[in-house]
């Protein structure tokens, strides 16, 4: 008998009701636990990950997943990860917005700044509309860390390629 | 009667008319417009280029449908000035009709509540935004220059907030909750 294991499946393709019904139906036909999962539309296209836990084999979700991809219009992947605990970083949460005009480089420019101060982005977003580039990310930046200094240098970063930053501290209402 | 009350009336009491003059519908410019992204210098409100200006917001904001303020730089002006009217929108409590401040600060915010905010400027996107929902500020009246204090709060006190952050280069995007907290616009005014 296979050991539960822990898989990764993504889902990516021209949008329509009742992909994540059907995808769901497929993994729970298995006995398979969904854990952590997102999805969301980008410019229209479904794009979703999740990870479950379950004592089959990667096949077997291929198999129970295989009527999605039937269309043409769906790709479907599934790949065992390992559990990846999160660490606590002891140091401090912040959203960066970053926008301006569109242009190639804006998304390297900026988090370039974040890697630089050892900051990790926890969850990210960036919205095309029009001319109007959008990102919004949320990040740590490690103890210790001079929020004030990466602010700058993110600001400066983005004047370079044409847009504005703001670098706020996470509000967390512990009730 | 105390300062504050008499403020209070005082506001609610103005309209467009003490400017005198009639109102020009201006063009509203759309982020990523560098205008949008500047702070505005404080103005002298008895000048009369920003008593034409108050004018103009107001009759901007009057044909432009759901609009609940509009801010100097919204109209392409870095300047601070902005005119707010939340008198029919439902999520109003306290308002003060219509009416224009110069030169607004911030003088007590507290009670932090968090909702989901528009843009005439961000057409496409709305965002959730925190902001305080009781509000005292200060400014000035375009025209006599009178310094008001008043205390307002919900969603009053949003429209006022969003609209010195725009004299203050801001957008509500750049104060959002987090990486989900935009979202496309479905439906539009």
């Amino acid at each position: 008998m296979t050991s539960a294991r822990l898989y990764a499946v993504t889902v990516l393709g021209h949008d329509r009701p009742g992909i994540i019904a059907e995808a769901t139906a497929g993994l729970a036909g298995l006995g398979l636990n969904i854990e952590d999962s997102t999805m969301t539309l980008l410019r229209g296209h479904f794009a979703m990950m999740l990870l479950c836990s379950g004592a089959v084999s990667p096949g077997d979700i291929e198999q129970a997943l295989a009527p999605l991809t039937e269309g043409g219009d769906l790709d479907v992947a599934v790949r065992p990860v390992t559990d990846e605990p999160t660490p606590t970083t002891g140091g401090t949460s912040w959203v960066l917005t970053v926008h301006g005009g569109d242009r190639p480089g804006i998304v390297s420019a900026v988090v370039r700044e974040v890697a630089a101060a050892g900051g990790n982005i926890t969850d990210l977003t960036t919205r095309l509309s029009g001319d109007l580039y959008l990102l919004v990310a949320e990040l740590d930046l490690p103890a210790g860390a001079d929020s004030n200094a990466v602010g700058s240098a993110i600001k400066a970063a983005a004047q370079q390629v044409g847009v504005t930053a703001t670098l706020r501290a996470v509000e967390a209402d512990d009730l | 009667m105390n300062l504050q009350r008499a403020d209070s009336d005082r506001l609610a009491s103005w309209t467009e008319a003490e400017l005198g003059l009639e109102g020009r519908v201006l063009e509203v410019v759309r982020a990523p417009h560098p205008v949008l992204g500047t702070a505005g210098e404080s103005i002298d409100p008895t000048a009369a280029e920003w008593v034409r200006l108050a004018a103009d917001l107001v009759a901007t904001m009057r044909v432009s449908p759901g609009c609940v303020g509009l801010a100097a730089q919204q109209v392409g002006v870095a300047a601070r000035i902005f005119c707010v009217d939340v008198s029919a929108h439902p999520k109003a409590r306290t308002h003060h009709g219509t009416f224009v401040l110069c030169n607004a600060e911030v003088v007590e915010a507290s009670r932090n509540d968090r909702a989901r905010e528009g843009c005439m400027s961000v057409p496409d996107f709305t965002g959730d935004v925190k902001r305080a929902s009781r509000l005292v500020l200060t400014g000035q009246l375009p025209g006599t220059g009178e310094q008001v204090t008043i205390a307002t709060d919900a969603f009053e006190a949003r429209a006022l907030q969003h609209e010195m952050d725009h004299c203050e280069g801001l957008l509500f995007l750049d104060r959002v909750a987090g990486a989900h907290a935009v979202h496309p616009r479905q439906t539009y005014l």
